[in-house]
């Protein structure tokens, strides 16, 4: 094994993409993909199933190889020095399976000894609270347990770059914040971390930057504010009509042509709509309602969010996939 | 190469062995259960006694009844190894076809008998031959010929001690390939391999910690099946127990190779089951474990012994049976050898992690 060189370009890209491509077959999973995340930066890869986003990780990780483009991880490629890159990174998978006849204790021993250098077991065990677990076989544990223990595993190596691949996926809401409080602590430690989700509300609280994936591509990049900003507006409302069998009673345009609206579609239930200000719209589209004689059953409205800045880039919702 | 990853991943292995009561069973209690099968079938016993069914007589005919009780008497005054009983006249054919007796006496009238027997089954004609004997010294006929008989008993020519070497041949193939190949397909399956294939660990110590595991439990396994041979079925160990180890282990780590290359791509349990036995089974058959390989043709039989059971057939049988030594096992040896290296080269080089 031979030592890992310095990077020579400083200030550092922890991870660099320039032109990802990837197909199985006739399907096109990655296409065209770029990204650039800064050393200590928590990078979010926001899309759908199906996006593109694991096989993305994936090839960064260097599980995967890609058919054209350039990955460079804390500067070097996978055909460099692909073990001492390895030393460097925790990896948390998809689904990650670890042997449920092991403890949790024994687990991480394992995993440790792989790495050449790495942190204290207990310490890891303490970070991610499963210190009264630490006897208990993996096969026992809580999905919320096996998941922190997961994360322990990618970080017993003490690594500068941490790629989690949908960390909270199918877990219940306790459990969901039990991790994100998690990742916060290894973010302020100053650890870069590069995360995919399809769920809005996670990028939104965890992440410095985001992009959003859909088909195999970015289709936007930026902050969260600046994301939200994009929609041009900083509200939603939401609205269903009483009768079932006229769904939408009013023409979108005239809905569009009210004061303050910047945009909306007709949904499956009624209609969406982007507004700068609630209580600008409000009153106009209450008496358009009435001088047509339509009720509305449901009238919601919420600040606008990442996933309405999906619905607006693509027209579909994230969980449609 | 780092002696603490390579430590708890073998001891991982054995932890995963261990903790799973089926596994230890299929691999210790099972085969000596097989042995303890084979030990009751082949005890010493007493020759076996052939049972010769005899029909009533005809009423009246006073000569016809007379046969039966004579066959009784002579071959309870003997010590013949027959016992006879009697039989309704309408079920000699069921008799027969079930096998319950070996032969049916039938007497004639006027004091003539009946032979019936299958003459296809070896133990109906060695019947017929000891009844017919019994029967004609009993009527008068001389024996002209003095005859003097000697048997000999040699330790190591029962099927047992034939048997025995293959079982443990056998054995070694099985788990070797099965323990490999199933946790390897197993961890590829769960994504384990895959998640291990993005630590730095060294593909090399992963593929290791399978051999040297295999290698802890194979000493146990032999251990147990050659004390159980030697006290319990007085199996002959003529050659000695080091080249027979020896000989064991090139085995046991050439068919780990195999079941490693077997599971190189395999992705599911089912996958890698089909596969194993297809590569087994001829071997089980071919390779001399229950009879003899040379009972093949003579065009087939350069590929007989080119398989790797045949080989450590061959080569445990020879140590145990007949005192071979290294100079007599290392084509055996030089066999196994080749299947070790081809396999494992090969299999490192198309080993997929994911």
């Amino acid at each position: 094994m031979t030592a890992l060189p310095l990077p020579t370009s400083s200030p550092p890209l922890a991870l660099e993409v320039i032109g990802l491509k990837k197909s199985y077959g006739d399907v096109v999973a990655v296409n065209g993909l770029d990204l650039r995340v800064h050393a200590g930066q928590c990078f979010g890869l926001l899309g759908p199933n199906g996006a593109g986003k694991t096989t993305t990780i994936e090839i960064c990780e260097g599980l995967n190889t890609p058919d054209s483009g350039t990955v460079r991880v804390l500067g070097h490629t996978w055909n460099e020095h692909p073990t001492a890159l390895r030393e460097k990174l925790g990896v948390q998978l998809q689904e990650t399976q670890l042997a449920e006849k092991l403890t949790v204790l024994e687990t991480l021993k394992l995993f440790r000894s792989f790495y050449r250098a790495g942190r204290n077991i207990d310490d890891v065990i303490d970070l991610v609270q499963l210190g009264e677990k630490k006897s208990a076989r993996v096969g026992g544990l809580s999905g919320g347990q096996k998941q922190r223990l997961a994360l322990a595993c990618a970080l017993v190596g003490d690594p500068e770059l941490l790629f989690l691949d949908e960390p909270t996926t199918g877990l219940d809401p306790q459990s969901r914040r039990q991790l994100w409080t998690l990742v916060e602590g290894l973010k302020a430690e100053g650890r870069t971390i590069v995360l995919t989700t399809h769920y809005m509300d996670e990028a939104e609280r965890l992440c410095d930057n985001i992009a959003i994936v859909d088909q195999g591509r970015v289709i936007s990049l930026g902050t969260p504010r600046q994301l939200i900003a994009s929609l041009g507006a900083e509200h939603v409302i939401r609205l269903n009509t009483a009768d079932e069998h006229q769904l939408h009673p009013i023409p979108l345009a005239e809905l569009l042509a009210l004061d303050d609206v910047r945009g909306g579609a007709e949904t499956e239930t009624g209609y969406e709509l982007r507004v700068g200000s609630v209580q600008k719209v409000l009153p106009s589209l209450l008496s358009l309602a009435e001088s047509r004689q339509v009720t509305w059953s449901e009238l919601s409205t919420h600040s606008a969010t990442l996933e309405d800045v999906f619905v607006a880039l693509t027209g579909r919702h994230l969980r449609e996939g | 190469m780092r002696i603490e990853s390579l430590t708890q991943l073998t001891s991982t292995r054995l932890r995963e062995f261990l903790r799973e009561p089926e596994a230890v069973f299929w691999t210790f209690v099972f085969p000596l259960l097989l042995a303890g099968g084979l030990a009751i079938a082949f005890r010493e016993k007493p020759a076996d006694q052939a049972i010769i069914a005899t029909i009533a007589a005809p009423a009246g005919d006073s000569l016809a009844s007379a046969i039966g009780r004579e066959l009784a008497t002579v071959a309870a005054a003997k010590d013949a190894p027959i016992a006879t009983r009697e039989i309704p006249a309408d079920s000699i054919n069921d008799v027969l076809r079930a096998g319950t007796a070996a032969l049916v006496v039938v007497p004639q009238a006027g004091g003539g008998v009946e032979y019936r027997y299958d003459a296809a089954r070896p133990e109906a004609r060695i019947a017929r031959q000891l009844v017919d004997d019994l029967l004609q010294r009993a009527r008068g006929r001389q024996d002209v010929v003095p005859v003097k008989e000697v048997t000999i008993r040699e330790r190591g020519s029962r099927y047992i001690d034939f048997f025995v070497p293959g079982l443990l041949a056998m054995n070694i193939m099985g788990s070797s390939i099965w323990s490999l190949a199933f946790a390897i397909v197993t961890q590829r399956n769960k994504k384990v391999l895959k998640r291990l294939a993005a630590t730095p660990m060294s593909r090399m110590e992963y593929l290791l910690s399978f051999v040297l595991f295999r290698l802890i439990f194979l000493v146990l396994e032999i251990a147990i099946m050659l004390a159980f041979g030697s006290w319990v079925l007085d199996v002959p160990i003529r050659g000695s127990i080091i080249t027979l180890v020896l000989v064991a282990l090139v085995g046991a780590a050439s068919f780990g190779a195999i079941g490693l290359l077997l599971s190189s791509r395999t992705k599911t349990v089912e996958g890698i089951s089909g596969l194993a036995n297809f590569v087994m089974l001829p071997m089980w058959i071919f390779s001399g474990v229950f009879f003899s390989a040379t009972n093949f043709p003579a065009a087939i039989q350069p590929v007989i012994q080119a398989l790797p059971l045949t080989a450590l057939v061959n080569g445990m049988r020879a140590i145990m049976l007949q005192g071979a030594g290294l100079g007599t096992v290392w084509p055996q040896l030089a066999v196994l050898g080749a299947y070790l290296v081809v396999s494992l080269l090969v299999a490192l080089r198309i080993f997929r992690w994911q």
